[in-house]
């Protein structure tokens, strides 16, 4: 008995030029906000880019962009809808807003359920917001998706950094590259994250300050694209803005 | 008067289809693992594939049974597609109650999103003894390839 699932995802994903997980050890380091700012700042720049929350018992990016009552397409497949510039697919089309307590192997199966049925077509980027850690989607994605790229996002804390440590090795083991580390929140002018980023031979995308501004930004993407947190996402992917270059 | 009725049997299946219907998604999948497997068994021709439906995921059968009619080329040009329903039974983690998944106890749209991510039935349903939404799926949650046959 197999699963016929697994056997479409390459076709499936075939017309996107890069996909990457915007990922990290720990939870509210600011994944999801981060994820969320560089789809919209991408599509803002005329790419076309897709947004996939794939934090299903925890998704948070339908809040951050504001998405109201929108659904997808049903097409020989599902069509993600456009909601400010980006194709975004979430659980919450089928969840609504209530709890979605799902076990790993729930997880596991909503995720490769996903990924077989949702018809992205053409993409220049198509980020993904991952859960924390390196759990059933880490875990998926890294088996199913042979050309995925990722992107660390840390806080200052070396409790935060310590998983950072983790999820690196675990993508250096299996061979998958990582774009970089981004250092997010931070409050100080300490050099730590950054020395300790570069003694795991991974490459230091930049530093984000706290930004207070961020908090009344939430479901309004044009007031999001103004912070300062923005322009310096904007300023720290900068180098990874080519559709072509990996 | 048979064959004009048959005819339009298959436009309305065809234009619901062409119109919406996921399942075809799910039937390229099914098409694409049918074929890798004849490559794995060297199958020239493949006779016949075996397919499961758990209920959970509410396929519609004929739409799912039309999709594969129009996918299958090559190797599969020939082959049958034979499909056996199971239904979906879910066990509580916490008190251990088991039970069948029944549609009809829920409404329209929770039927539809479980249609869609059957992992969302987590959401819908409780154990009907305990309340808890911690279950398991037991068996009969989406689509499986159980065989290809073929002649080599």
């Amino acid at each position: 008995m197999a699963d016929p699932r697994t056997s479409i995802l390459d076709e499936r994903l075939k017309g996107i030029s890069r996909i990457i997980a915007v990922s990290g050890g720990k939870g509210g380091v600011g994944k999801s906000l981060f994820a969320s700012t560089l789809a919209l700042i991408l599509a803002k720049k005329g790419f076309k880019v897709g947004l996939f929350d794939l934090d299903f018992t925890s998704p948070s990016t339908h809040t951050i962009l504001g998405v109201g009552d929108v659904h997808p397409k049903e097409e020989k497949g599902i069509i993600p809808p456009q909601v400010h510039g980006l194709e975004y697919m979430t659980i919450t089309y089928y969840s609504g807003n209530s709890a979605t307590p799902l076990r790993g192997a729930d997880v596991s199966n909503a995720l490769i359920e996903l990924l077989t049925i949702v018809k992205w077509g053409r993409l220049d980027y198509l980020i993904l917001d991952m859960p924390p850690g390196i759990g059933d989607a880490t875990l998926d994605l890294i088996r199913l998706i042979k050309r995925i790229e990722f992107l660390i996002v840390t806080s200052p804390s070396q409790l935060a950094f310590e998983t950072v440590k983790k999820l690196a090795s675990l993508l250096k083991g299996v061979g998958m590259p990582v774009i970089g580390v981004i250092e997010n929140m931070k409050m100080t002018q300490s050099k730590t994250v950054r020395k300790q980023t570069e003694a795991l031979g991974l490459v230091f995308l930049g530093e984000i300050p706290y930004d207070r501004e961020v908090e009344g930004a939430m479901g309004r993407t044009d007031k999001l694209l103004d912070t300062a947190f923005a322009k310096k996402v904007k300023l720290s992917t900068s180098k990874i803005l080519n559709p072509t270059v990996r | 008067m048979k064959v004009r009725l048959i005819f339009y049997d298959i436009l309305k299946l065809g234009l619901q289809v062409g119109s919406c219907m996921h399942e075809w998604a799910l039937a390229e999948a099914v098409i694409s693992a049918a074929s890798e497997a004849a490559d794995k068994e060297g199958l020239r021709r493949v006779t016949d594939v075996r397919i499961r439906l758990g209920e959970l995921q509410q396929v519609e059968q004929e739409v799912l049974e039309f999709a594969l009619s129009q996918l299958k080329t090559g190797q599969l040009k020939g082959a049958r597609f034979k499909i056996e329903k199971v239904k979906a039974r879910l066990k509580c983690r916490a008190c251990g109650y088991t039970w069948v998944f029944n549609e009809k106890e829920l409404d329209e749209s929770m039927v539809e999103a479980i249609h869609f991510v059957p992992e969302v039935a987590h959401v819908y349903i409780k154990c009907p003894q305990c309340g808890s939404p911690d279950f398991e799926v037991v068996e009969g949650r989406g689509v499986w390839l159980l065989s290809v046959r073929g002649v080599k």
